[in-house]
Protein backbone atom coordinates (compact mmCIF):
# COMPACT_ATOMS: atom_id res chain seq x y z
CA UNK A 1 0.00 0.00 0.00
CA UNK A 2 2.88 2.12 0.66
CA UNK A 3 4.44 1.71 -2.43
CA UNK A 4 1.64 2.35 -4.57
CA UNK A 5 1.06 5.85 -2.34
CA UNK A 6 4.82 6.44 -3.63
CA UNK A 7 3.72 5.66 -6.96
CA UNK A 8 0.61 7.89 -7.48
CA UNK A 9 2.89 10.77 -5.65
CA UNK A 10 5.24 10.73 -8.71
CA UNK A 11 2.19 10.19 -11.04
CA UNK A 12 0.92 13.36 -9.43
CA UNK A 13 4.46 14.87 -10.22
CA UNK A 14 4.51 13.63 -13.51
CA UNK A 15 1.18 14.79 -14.97
CA UNK A 16 1.87 18.44 -13.14
CA UNK A 17 4.62 18.51 -15.65
CA UNK A 18 2.32 17.50 -18.63
CA UNK A 19 -0.31 19.78 -17.68
CA UNK A 20 2.30 22.32 -17.68
CA UNK A 21 3.87 21.41 -20.98
CA UNK A 22 0.53 21.31 -22.49
CA UNK A 23 -0.41 25.24 -21.32
CA UNK A 24 3.21 26.08 -22.75
CA UNK A 25 1.99 24.77 -25.70
CA UNK A 26 -1.62 26.26 -25.90
CA UNK A 27 0.42 29.79 -25.07
CA UNK A 28 2.16 29.55 -28.03
CA UNK A 29 -0.53 28.65 -30.27
CA UNK A 30 -2.17 31.38 -28.89
CA UNK A 31 0.81 33.91 -29.37
CA UNK A 32 0.50 32.62 -33.04
CA UNK A 33 -3.53 34.43 -33.09
CA UNK A 34 -2.01 36.98 -30.91
CA UNK A 35 0.46 38.16 -33.94
CA UNK A 36 -1.36 37.27 -36.73
CA UNK A 37 -5.13 38.24 -35.75
CA UNK A 38 -6.72 40.09 -38.82
CA UNK A 39 -8.88 42.26 -36.10
CA UNK A 40 -7.49 44.01 -32.90
CA UNK A 41 -10.79 42.41 -31.17
CA UNK A 42 -8.91 39.13 -32.43
CA UNK A 43 -6.01 40.35 -30.51
CA UNK A 44 -8.04 41.37 -27.38
CA UNK A 45 -9.36 37.67 -27.49
CA UNK A 46 -5.76 36.31 -27.89
CA UNK A 47 -4.24 38.43 -24.82
CA UNK A 48 -7.41 37.53 -22.53
CA UNK A 49 -6.78 33.97 -23.21
CA UNK A 50 -3.18 34.06 -22.16
CA UNK A 51 -3.77 35.55 -19.16
CA UNK A 52 -6.24 33.09 -18.23
CA UNK A 53 -3.44 30.25 -18.82
CA UNK A 54 -1.21 32.34 -16.84
CA UNK A 55 -3.74 32.05 -13.98
CA UNK A 56 -3.65 27.94 -14.90
CA UNK A 57 1.06 28.50 -14.93
CA UNK A 58 0.53 29.55 -11.56
CA UNK A 59 -2.32 27.02 -9.95
CA UNK A 60 0.13 24.84 -11.74
CA UNK A 61 3.24 25.82 -9.88
CA UNK A 62 1.58 25.70 -6.36
CA UNK A 63 0.55 22.28 -6.60
CA UNK A 64 4.70 21.61 -7.47
CA UNK A 65 6.01 23.34 -5.42
CA UNK A 66 3.85 22.51 -2.62
CA UNK A 67 2.91 26.50 -1.32
CA UNK A 68 -0.17 27.99 -0.88
CA UNK A 69 1.52 31.77 -1.07
CA UNK A 70 0.86 31.21 -4.76
CA UNK A 71 -2.74 31.39 -4.11
CA UNK A 72 -2.68 35.52 -4.12
CA UNK A 73 -1.28 35.10 -7.32
CA UNK A 74 -3.70 33.47 -9.03
CA UNK A 75 -6.12 35.43 -7.84
CA UNK A 76 -4.08 38.78 -8.83
CA UNK A 77 -3.82 37.73 -12.17
CA UNK A 78 -7.43 37.22 -12.56
CA UNK A 79 -8.53 40.28 -11.48
CA UNK A 80 -5.71 41.88 -13.37
CA UNK A 81 -6.77 40.22 -16.72
CA UNK A 82 -10.32 41.05 -16.30
CA UNK A 83 -9.70 44.62 -15.83
CA UNK A 84 -7.95 44.79 -19.03
CA UNK A 85 -10.11 43.22 -21.18
CA UNK A 86 -12.86 45.30 -20.00
CA UNK A 87 -10.71 48.55 -20.58
CA UNK A 88 -9.51 47.03 -24.00
CA UNK A 89 -13.52 46.06 -25.11
CA UNK A 90 -14.75 49.88 -23.76
CA UNK A 91 -11.98 50.97 -26.22
CA UNK A 92 -12.51 49.13 -29.04
CA UNK A 93 -16.22 50.00 -28.98
CA UNK A 94 -16.27 53.62 -28.43
CA UNK A 95 -12.82 54.99 -28.70
CA UNK A 96 -12.60 55.99 -25.20
CA UNK A 97 -12.60 54.23 -21.78
CA UNK A 98 -13.61 56.24 -19.21
CA UNK A 99 -17.03 58.53 -20.27
CA UNK A 100 -19.25 60.35 -18.19
CA UNK A 101 -22.82 59.72 -20.20
CA UNK A 102 -26.00 59.04 -17.87
CA UNK B 1 -6.54 3.79 5.93
CA UNK B 2 -5.28 7.39 5.57
CA UNK B 3 -3.11 5.74 2.66
CA UNK B 4 -5.96 4.89 0.75
CA UNK B 5 -7.45 8.28 1.03
CA UNK B 6 -4.51 9.76 0.40
CA UNK B 7 -4.33 7.28 -3.08
CA UNK B 8 -7.66 8.78 -3.83
CA UNK B 9 -6.80 11.81 -3.35
CA UNK B 10 -3.51 11.55 -5.73
CA UNK B 11 -5.81 10.05 -8.49
CA UNK B 12 -8.06 12.63 -8.01
CA UNK B 13 -5.68 15.50 -8.56
CA UNK B 14 -4.27 13.93 -11.39
CA UNK B 15 -7.37 13.25 -13.44
CA UNK B 16 -8.50 16.81 -12.37
CA UNK B 17 -4.44 18.06 -13.80
CA UNK B 18 -4.82 15.88 -17.41
CA UNK B 19 -8.44 16.89 -17.89
CA UNK B 20 -7.63 20.90 -17.21
CA UNK B 21 -4.83 20.76 -19.79
CA UNK B 22 -7.09 19.56 -22.36
CA UNK B 23 -9.58 21.57 -21.95
CA UNK B 24 -6.78 24.28 -22.12
CA UNK B 25 -4.98 22.93 -25.34
CA UNK B 26 -8.90 22.41 -27.16
CA UNK B 27 -9.14 26.22 -26.66
CA UNK B 28 -6.04 26.96 -27.64
CA UNK B 29 -6.56 24.88 -31.16
CA UNK B 30 -10.40 26.64 -31.21
CA UNK B 31 -8.64 29.92 -31.03
CA UNK B 32 -6.02 29.72 -33.71
CA UNK B 33 -8.26 27.48 -36.03
CA UNK B 34 -11.68 28.73 -35.86
CA UNK B 35 -12.58 31.14 -39.23
CA UNK B 36 -14.36 33.85 -37.09
CA UNK B 37 -14.37 36.50 -34.00
CA UNK B 38 -17.43 35.26 -32.65
CA UNK B 39 -16.60 31.29 -32.76
CA UNK B 40 -12.71 31.82 -31.04
CA UNK B 41 -14.80 34.27 -28.28
CA UNK B 42 -16.88 30.78 -27.95
CA UNK B 43 -13.70 28.56 -28.13
CA UNK B 44 -11.94 30.81 -25.93
CA UNK B 45 -14.35 31.41 -23.14
CA UNK B 46 -16.01 28.33 -22.15
CA UNK B 47 -13.36 25.67 -22.93
CA UNK B 48 -10.59 27.82 -20.84
CA UNK B 49 -13.20 28.49 -17.96
CA UNK B 50 -13.27 24.70 -17.27
CA UNK B 51 -9.58 24.11 -17.98
CA UNK B 52 -8.64 26.12 -15.10
CA UNK B 53 -11.46 25.54 -13.01
CA UNK B 54 -10.38 22.29 -13.24
CA UNK B 55 -6.64 22.83 -12.92
CA UNK B 56 -7.70 24.66 -9.49
CA UNK B 57 -9.84 22.01 -8.46
CA UNK B 58 -6.57 19.91 -8.46
CA UNK B 59 -4.52 22.18 -6.86
CA UNK B 60 -7.12 23.02 -4.20
CA UNK B 61 -7.56 18.97 -3.12
CA UNK B 62 -3.89 18.32 -3.67
CA UNK B 63 -2.88 21.24 -1.38
CA UNK B 64 -5.62 19.61 1.14
CA UNK B 65 -4.55 16.07 0.94
CA UNK B 66 -0.99 16.40 1.00
CA UNK B 67 0.24 19.40 3.28
CA UNK B 68 -3.24 19.61 5.20
CA UNK B 69 -3.90 23.12 3.89
CA UNK B 70 -7.15 24.64 3.27
CA UNK B 71 -6.72 27.25 0.53
CA UNK B 72 -9.89 28.94 0.18
CA UNK B 73 -8.63 31.45 -2.25
CA UNK B 74 -8.38 28.63 -4.81
CA UNK B 75 -12.49 28.39 -4.61
CA UNK B 76 -12.56 31.83 -4.83
CA UNK B 77 -10.69 32.25 -7.77
CA UNK B 78 -12.86 29.27 -9.05
CA UNK B 79 -15.89 32.08 -8.46
CA UNK B 80 -14.35 34.55 -9.39
CA UNK B 81 -13.23 33.23 -13.02
CA UNK B 82 -16.77 31.80 -13.81
CA UNK B 83 -17.85 35.23 -12.86
CA UNK B 84 -15.87 37.64 -14.90
CA UNK B 85 -14.97 35.18 -18.09
CA UNK B 86 -18.42 35.39 -19.75
CA UNK B 87 -18.74 39.44 -18.47
CA UNK B 88 -15.57 40.16 -20.27
CA UNK B 89 -16.41 37.61 -23.77
CA UNK B 90 -19.56 39.08 -23.92
CA UNK B 91 -18.03 42.88 -23.61
CA UNK B 92 -15.80 41.84 -26.24
CA UNK B 93 -18.38 40.57 -28.34
CA UNK B 94 -20.37 43.49 -28.37
CA UNK B 95 -17.31 45.75 -29.27
CA UNK B 96 -16.68 44.06 -31.90
CA UNK B 97 -20.33 44.13 -33.03
CA UNK B 98 -20.15 47.55 -32.92
CA UNK B 99 -16.97 48.23 -34.56
CA UNK B 100 -18.49 46.72 -37.64
CA UNK B 101 -17.10 42.65 -37.57
CA UNK B 102 -19.24 40.73 -39.28
CA UNK B 103 -19.97 36.88 -38.49
CA UNK B 104 -18.51 34.97 -41.77
CA UNK B 105 -21.65 33.06 -42.65
CA UNK B 106 -23.26 35.24 -45.47
CA UNK B 107 -26.48 34.05 -45.47
CA UNK B 108 -27.87 34.52 -42.02
CA UNK B 109 -29.38 37.72 -40.69
CA UNK B 110 -27.91 39.58 -37.62
CA UNK B 111 -30.39 39.26 -35.25
CA UNK B 112 -28.68 41.55 -32.87
CA UNK B 113 -28.45 44.11 -35.18
CA UNK B 114 -32.19 44.20 -35.97
CA UNK B 115 -33.06 44.10 -32.56
CA UNK B 116 -31.19 47.84 -31.74
CA UNK B 117 -32.62 49.45 -34.65
CA UNK B 118 -35.82 48.51 -33.56
CA UNK B 119 -34.76 49.69 -30.16
CA UNK B 120 -34.08 52.88 -31.81
CA UNK B 121 -36.75 53.52 -33.35
CA UNK B 122 -38.62 52.41 -30.49
CA UNK B 123 -36.64 55.21 -28.33
CA UNK B 124 -37.18 58.28 -30.87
Amino acid sequence: MTAMLEITEQLVTISAVIALAAIAAAILMVLYRLLKGPTQPDRAVALDLVAINMMGVAAILAVMLGTQHLNDVVLLIGILAFLGTLAIAKYLERGVIIDRDR
Amino acid sequence: MTEIVSIIANILVILFLLAGAFFIVSAAVGVVRFPDLYTRLHASSKASTLGVSCILVAGFIYLYSAHAIVSGKMLLAILFIMLTNPVSAHMLGRAAHASGIKPFTKNRSDAYADAMKNQRMKSE
